[in-house]
């Protein structure tokens, strides 16, 4: 950023494309504004076709209230850090072994191993969707956390990732803590874990995006009245289920389950764009 | 990969090597194990067994099935409805990615353009991608809606009469698309916006002082080629998230009016979960699969060619 300073334009001169973006970004927030603004309107004010954001009279207590008492959304949000964070658990507990093994380890096999993992990287997560709820289905375990987590839990790209990223590692930090008696097993958990932090978080944060706004396979494996249901099933039952017309609960629901993330995201801007990039890559 | 291997066994005298090598060998398919059959069971042989099931009758709950060979993709070619939702997906596909890629691009040079904003407009334009879809295609519902929505609101005092945009089956893939678009062009800009920074200086410069003045001849001669790599990487990208479009079909329209907005995922999703086919769907699956793995080879050969070329 520094050496550009020269380029610096003046304020006035600046002003056509800071005008030009600003009028974009208000474009683009449209949808969070009148979410928000739906969600504080009484019924008869988000009916009348007015183009006013602020409400003339504020509703929050009824539409969020309405939220509050006809459906779990604690339940639903309490359950999306669940299924995030137990997949995310499974993910790195599965990969970074993995990974460790095929980036420092010599072994016959290593080779067809990676082709595997490449060959994995190819399949988006919607194609074994069938066998996997027929799978569930045998065996009793659709409707429950285990149906929500389990087909995610191995992530080839986190494999992918982690291998690339312990690569770069030096082998002679490995070859000391062998030195030093260490196993495999507690070298992969003290020396290269601590070592992979920014891989890490910045998967974590791509695992965790994907899986809190997933509708389809939440959709597949858990049906009936939501007890299990995701944030993104939560709306969908609200919305075809209770909410009818009613637009400012609907508004009010949709807010609420948009907010943890966004929030997080507004938090740790920096590490979020880093995280999506490096790994949403994938596509 | 090999030849990195041998020579590290050379370097070693010949029986340690061999100690020291099935040991690690066993270090290494013991930590690759639990991955390995995560892998198994939950991608390797459920796709392995939606291609086989394509070949069948099967339905949820009937007793037996048959081998019926092709018959599912001849029926899928016969089949309106897959027809409209192979076309309705490509027209997903067709529009979103050029607006999402070169709006992606035109916003990251504008926010490149100057050092004030940028931390806020990057996270206003980023925004969608970490956002709930489901909720916010709830607000573009209300957004667009035909009598109350502030879309139609703006044209009405302009003297214009708006669309159902998502009721009426002429406007609803349009509709989507511009969902679509709002979606994915924050993500395309952080792309563009990582590979200009990645363009040196100097050959600005350089440039300058082989008479290159404008703007344009400057976006010309220098960001657009030096920009190739990232292009084609975005183009694939945006083509293969465009082609699983599922979350505001689901929301919005559930594939109607009168299917004008089936897409390949929703129709597999109906297909195997309303109506049990699942024989059929798997064959939707497939064709799905196959689409998926033809960009991303194409993107590698032509991410390749261009690397080497560069």
């Amino acid at each position: 950023m520094k050496p550009r300073t020269v380029h610096d334009k003046s304020l006035i001169a600046d002003l056509p494309r800071l005008a030009l973006l600003s009028l974009l970004g208000i474009l683009f927030l449209m949808p969070y504004l009148w979410m928000i603004s739906v969600s504080l309107k009484p019924m008869d004010e988000v009916w009348r076709a007015s183009m006013s954001l602020i409400p003339e009279n504020f509703a929050i207590a009824k539409n969020y209230g309405r939220v509050f008492r006809e459906v779990p959304i604690g339940r639903y949000l309490l359950n999306g850090v669940i299924v995030c964070f137990g997949i995310l658990a499974f993910q790195l507990a599965f990969a970074i072994p993995a990974g460790y093994a095929l980036a420092k380890l010599r072994f016959r096999g290593r080779d067809t191993l990676f082709v595997f993992v490449m060959l994995g990287l190819l399949i988006p997560a919607h194609v074994p969707a069938i066998p996997l709820y027929i799978g569930l289905a045998q065996t009793g375990l659709l409707n429950s956390y285990a149906a929500l987590i389990a087909p995610s839990t191995i992530s080839v790209f986190a494999i992918f990732m982690f291998r690339q990223f312990f690569r770069a590692m030096p082998d002679e930090l490995i070859q000391a803590a062998r030195m030093d008696g260490l196993g495999e097993w507690s070298i992969v958990w003290r020396i290269v874990l601590p070592n992979a932090w920014p891989a890490a978080t910045a998967f974590a944060i791509f695992s965790v995006v994907a899986h809190w706004n997933d509708l389809f396979w939440p959709l597949i494996a858990v049906s009936g009245k939501g007890e299990l249901a995701t944030p993104a099933l939560g709306v969908i039952y609200f919305r075809t289920e209770e909410a009818g017309d009613d637009f400012g609960a609907l508004m009010a629901a949709a807010t609420l389950t948009t907010i943890p993330l966004v929030a997080a995201f507004l938090f740790a801007q920096r590490r979020f764009v880093e995280g999506i990039t490096m790994t949403g890559l994938k596509g | 990969m090999s030849d990195l291997a041998l020579s590290h066994a050379a370097a070693l005298p010949a029986p340690a090597a061999d100690r020291a090598g099935t040991g690690e060998a066993l270090a290494a398919w013991l930590l690759s194990l639990p991955a390995i059959i995560a892998f198994v069971v939950m991608l390797l042989l459920p796709t392995a067994a939606v291609v086989a099931i394509a070949f069948t009758d099967y339905e949820l709950g009937a007793r037996s099935l048959r081998f019926v060979g092709l018959a599912n993709f001849a029926e899928l070619l016969e089949d309106r409805g897959f027809v409209t939702s192979f076309r309705n997906t490509a027209f997903f596909v067709a529009v979103t990615t050029p607006v999402s890629l070169f709006g992606g691009l035109g916003l990251a040079m504008l926010i490149e353009g100057g050092t004030r904003g940028r931390a806020v407009f990057r996270a206003v334009f980023f925004l969608p991608v970490v956002s709930l879809m489901v909720a916010m295609a709830t607000a573009f519902q209300y957004m667009f809606h035909p009598t109350i929505g502030p879309v139609n609101a703006v044209l009405r005092t302009l003297g214009l009469v708006g669309p159902n945009w998502l009721g009426s089956s002429d406007s609803v893939m349009w509709t989507l698309a511009i969902i679509g678009i709002w979606e994915q062009i924050g993500f395309n800009m952080v792309l563009f916006l990582a590979g200009l920074t990645a363009i040196p200086r100097d050959l600005y410069a350089a440039a300058e002082i082989d008479g290159v003045r404008s703007a344009w001849s400057r976006f010309v001669t220098v960001t657009w080629p030096l920009l190739g790599p990232t292009t084609l990487f975005v183009l694939t990208i945006t083509m293969i998230r465009s082609l699983r479009v599922f979350e505001i079909v689901a929301t919005l329209t559930q594939g109607g009016p009168n299917k004008a907005s089936e897409v390949l995922l929703y129709t597999m999703y109906s297909e195997a979960f309303t109506f049990f086919r699942m024989g059929y769907s798997a064959a939707i699956t497939v064709v799905f699969l196959i689409a998926v793995v033809v960009l991303m080879l194409l993107q590698t050969r032509l991410l390749d060619r261009r690397v080497h070329y560069g």
